[in-house]
């Protein structure tokens, strides 16, 4: 039986053949609090420098401390730049954990970005992050942006996915989705690829599928709830889920009872 | 060394050196072969001066001495109206003017010769023709009404204003281009009121003024509004300092303005009603652009003035202006050529394509469109009818997808200039390749910079598939989150044309995503293959290599900004040795340190600036430099005090003839 770990191991030696990437150094992992992530060196962002410190020998690192050390600009507090830098205390910082999860998980740390990277002039940068925000929120159908975009995290994974919960007609279509995107991320056999017929309370085929990889996907619904994915109708799904979340088993244990509760109460969608 | 090759190199370096004061983008400077001996002269006219007299050596002649030049004729010919007269030391070559022109050189009377000058516009061509003998540089400052200055510390308002009396038009840059990025601290300068004050005096009738990246207050705009009575057009990009109150100085006074043009600025917005102050009176506007600007203006006002200026050609609104304003304002103008729409889509009751299929109908003469804001699939189709004549479009806030991005282009088949957000989609700029052939310049924006852990926007498949249906693309800006070697090579093999490469791989030190390799080869094929780069912005994990070949291939490289790459000291150098024609070099992040530095010393002159931040460079080296090359100003933002070794974490190099600067903040330090 491997652990965890080993298995994540295999994931990234197959991922990345070239070990000076140190992949393993630079994942980005959802830990739990006091739980045993393995200490990381320098957040998502950085993890890219540390790559180019592998490869460049010659006093970078020193012009990293010497770059990032210094106080940032100060720009009015316009912008809401972070300054990264490789110390330990800056990458400690978690954001806030979700007390309705029981502990079990925390959201991604929040990005940190270098000052100035990329290279966009502050209007577009405003104007971009209030355009994102409208398009977020619109998931009203009849002023039809025509997507609704959720992102889906795999614990584990370097990176996030979005998917587009629109182009998706039943829970058959969204797990073969994921299965295609997640599939470089999991080792373990899938079971049975034998199609199931959509009930509200079995299980779905996506969930078949990933119990092999000892994976449950979860989502988040509009009360910040994480249920599992596959207990309500197809629509009620789509109109609740905020985030898709492909978690391990071990860590979803505590959902099943309350996702099932939920659901039984539940007799109406929820409303914004 | 013998005299002639001496004379021969000083020509070269007032060529180059000339640039300090003025220069330009597009047409290369010729260097000119003749009249060493107008230099000769030059000099030795200067060692008669005092006031900025400096010994010459055989280094860079610079601007100022042409200058010192200059003004020691002015006092004696203060009496100047059209000719121009000779200096005194005249000689065999060079002969007074007299107005027989019987001992002249040149062929031409002097009134001949400025009305040829007065048509040369090239800042380039103008700083070659100053140079050729005494007669046409003065010629050539008297003809001379628009004079550009791309760093306002290269030189002083003073010094402008004593070489080229009848100016109408400046262009006036201030910050180094890093402080879009918020790497350059506030109040560290470029403040526009100390070349007001001079303007004010010594050219009243200024009309145009355009700034960059300058610092701007309410009350220089009040002085501007006030003091020239003939203003006429004033544009303002990436520049901060200012709110809406000075605009509505210039709108209340300025009565023959014809253009107002503000753009992404960090302005403090108080309100629309800045708009409301254009007088009854004023019917001159030909370009307005508040596209930037966020608060409401007062529609009736807006569309009052549209009405009246009959001579209307560029009208950018903001995104407050709705779909049935922008109708009722498009049927007052219909001879406009550039629009920035406001805000496209509403609530409407039959649909869009029916209540404003007639929007366009009667804009004949559009070219460039822009704005968009918000426009969805159901919207986009009102701008069809204007598509086929579109030359520029730019969709960089409208969140489009491929599909729609296509049907939209299929309509717009002269397309030179296209903007783009990456949310189009590699499919999408597959119909870019497919519907514009004549396109010219890209550039793909990405909606979502800041959120790393999306992998969506385009990718190196779109580029390729751009390249290969627009071989006539010259510029590309492109954000993408992964690239290939392999891919900017046929890039490159299919436009071969390149003048600005431009490609920002988000993520910083990232490899071929597929090699696992740095991206050296990449950069390699674009400037072996564009002979005609002059700009280039590079990305991705690099090596020195990618220096090596910037500096052995990329002979007309201008302008080179550096993020996160090289592996020491010698890739900076490599650039340095190699590239003779640059002028701005941006750094940032990057383990150059003294040796790279200093190995630039003797080049700096020849440059407009130099900026490295995040770097490993030491103030020792920074004092070095400043000791060992009087005539350029080295600036050391610093946070802290420290000793010798400590680190100089950002450094501002540029040449000047005014000296050090008397404005520096207190955290700029002039070595």
């Amino acid at each position: 039986m491997i652990t965890n770990m080993e298995k994540q191991a295999q994931a990234y030696e197959i991922m990345a053949n070239n070990k000076d990437l140190n992949l393993k150094a630079t994942e980005l992992r959802l830990g739990l609090p006091g739980s045993e992530s393995p200490e990381r060196e320098v957040v998502v962002h950085g993890s890219a420098i540390k790559i180019l410190v592998a490869g460049a020998k010659r006093g970078f690192s020193d012009a990293i401390n010497g770059g990032y050390g210094v106080g940032l600009v100060k720009n009015g507090g316009q912008e809401t730049d972070v300054l990264v830098t490789p110390k330990p205390a800056l990458l400690e910082k978690k954001t806030q954990v979700s007390d309705k999860l029981n502990g079990q998980s925390s959201s991604p740390a929040p990005k940190q970005q270098v000052v100035g990277w990329p290279p966009i002039r502050s209007f577009r940068k405003n104007t971009m992050a209030v355009s994102h925000t409208k398009n977020e929120e619109k998931d009203d159908p009849k002023i039809g942006s025509g997507c609704l975009y959720v992102k889906v995290s795999m614990d584990g994974a370097p990176y996030l996915r979005k998917v587009d919960l629109e182009i998706y007609s039943c829970y058959l279509d969204l797990s073969s989705a994921l299965e295609k995107m997640f599939s470089c991320f999991t080792i373990g056999q899938y079971g049975s690829h034998e199609v199931r017929t959509r009930d509200g309370l079995s299980e779905t085929r996506l969930m078949d599928l990933l119990h092999g990889s000892e994976y449950v996907l979860t989502y988040e619904d509009k009360d910040g709830d994480w249920m599992l994915v596959g207990d309500v109708p197809w629509d009620m799904f789509i109109a609740s889920c905020k985030r898709l979340r492909i978690m391990k088993s071990s860590d979803a244990i505590g959902l099943a009872p309350r996702a099932r509760e939920k659901s039984r109460n539940c007799t109406e969608p929820n409303n914004e | 060394m013998n005299p002639h090759r001496k004379r021969a190199k000083t020509v070269d370096r007032v060529d180059s050196a000339d640039s300090a004061l003025v220069s330009s983008e597009s047409t290369q400077m010729r260097p000119f072969p003749s009249k060493p001996l107008s230099v000769d002269r030059v000099k030795s006219v200067e060692s008669s001066e005092s006031g900025r007299m400096r010994p010459f050596k055989d280094k860079i002649l610079f601007v100022d001495r042409v200058d010192s030049v200059e003004s020691s004729e002015s006092s004696r010919t203060s009496q100047f109206s059209d000719k121009i007269s000779g200096f005194d030391r005249a000689d065999s070559v060079e002969a007074r003017v007299d107005s027989a022109g019987s001992t002249r050189m040149s062929r031409f009377p002097d009134e001949v010769l400025e009305r040829v000058l007065a048509l040369v516009d090239s800042h380039k061509d103008r700083s070659a023709v100053s140079l050729v003998c005494k007669e046409w540089y003065n010629a050539e400052r008297w003809s001379r009404r628009h004079v550009f200055i791309g760093n306002c510390y290269s030189v002083s308002p003073e010094i402008v204003a004593a070489r080229f009396p009848r100016i109408r038009s400046v262009t006036l840059k201030g910050k180094p281009r890093f402080s879009d990025f918020n790497l350059v601290p506030e109040d560290w300068g470029a403040d526009v009121q100390p070349w007001l004050s001079v303007f004010s005096t010594a050219y009243p009738f200024l009309e145009e003024l355009r700034l960059k990246r300058m610092a701007v207050t309410d009350e220089s705009l009040e002085f501007l509004a006030k003091k020239f009575h003939g203003f006429k057009a004033l544009s303002l990009l990436s520049c901060d300092g200012f709110s809406t109150d000075g605009l509505k100085a210039i709108a209340t006074h300025c009565k023959n303005l014809t253009e107002l043009d503000i753009q992404e600025n960090g302005i403090d917005d108080l309100g629309g009603h800045w708009l409301s102050c254009f007088p009854d009176s004023l019917t001159s506007l030909e370009i307005l652009n508040f596209a930037s600007l966020n608060s409401e203006v007062s529609f009736d006002a807006l569309e009052k003035l549209v009405s009246r200026c009959k001579s209307l050609r560029v009208l950018k609104v903001n995104r407050n202006i709705s779909l049935d304003q922008l109708q009722k304002l498009l049927s007052h103008c219909p001879q406009l050529m550039e629009l920035g729409t406001g805000t496209f889509m509403q609530e409407l009751i039959s649909g869009p394509v029916t209540e404003f299929k007639n929007m366009f109908s009667n804009c004949r003469n559009l070219i460039t469109l822009s704005g968009l804001w918000d426009a969805t699939p159901l919207y986009l189709p009102v701008i069809y009818p204007a598509c086929a004549r579109l030359t520029f479009l730019n969709l960089s806030y409208a969140t489009l997808r491929s599909d729609e991005l296509s049907n939209l282009l299929s309509h717009c088949k002269s397309l030179r200039r296209l903007w783009l957000l990456d949310t189009v989609g590699d499919k999408g700029l597959e119909a870019v390749g497919s519907c514009c052939p004549l396109l010219e310049e890209l550039r793909v924006f990405p909606a979502d910079p800041f959120d790393q852990e999306i992998l969506l926007g385009v990718t190196e498949s779109g580029f390729v598939s751009v390249s290969r249906g627009c071989p006539k693309l010259r510029y590309v800006l492109y954000f993408c989150r992964q690239m290939t070697n392999a891919a900017v090579a046929t890039i490159a093999q299919n436009c071969p044309d390149f003048t600005h490469f431009r490609l920002c791989i988000m993520n910083p030190g990232q490899p071929d995503y597929l090699t696992k390799e740095p991206m050296d080869e990449a950069f390699g094929a674009i400037v072996k293959t564009c002979t005609k780069l002059q700009r280039l912005a590079i990305s991705g994990l690099l090596t020195d290599r990618t220096f090596e070949y910037i500096g052995k291939y990329a002979k007309n490289l201008e302008t080179l900004s550096v993020a996160f790459a090289g592996s020491s000291d010698l890739g900076m150098e490599y650039v340095l040795q190699g590239c003779q024609k640059l002028r701005k070099l941006e750094i940032r992040d990057c383990p150059f340190g003294n040796a790279a530095l200093l190995s630039g010393l003797t080049k700096y002159e020849s440059m407009r600036s130099l900026w490295m931040s995040a770097c490993n460079v030491t103030m020792n080296a920074c004092r070095v430099l400043a000791k060992e090359r009087p005539r350029l100003n080295v600036e050391v933002m610093r946070d802290e005090e420290g000793g010798d070794d400590s680190q100089a974490n950002k450094v501002y190099v540029y040449r000047t003839v005014a000296g050090p600067r008397k404005d520096a903040p207190p955290f700029v330090l002039t070595l």
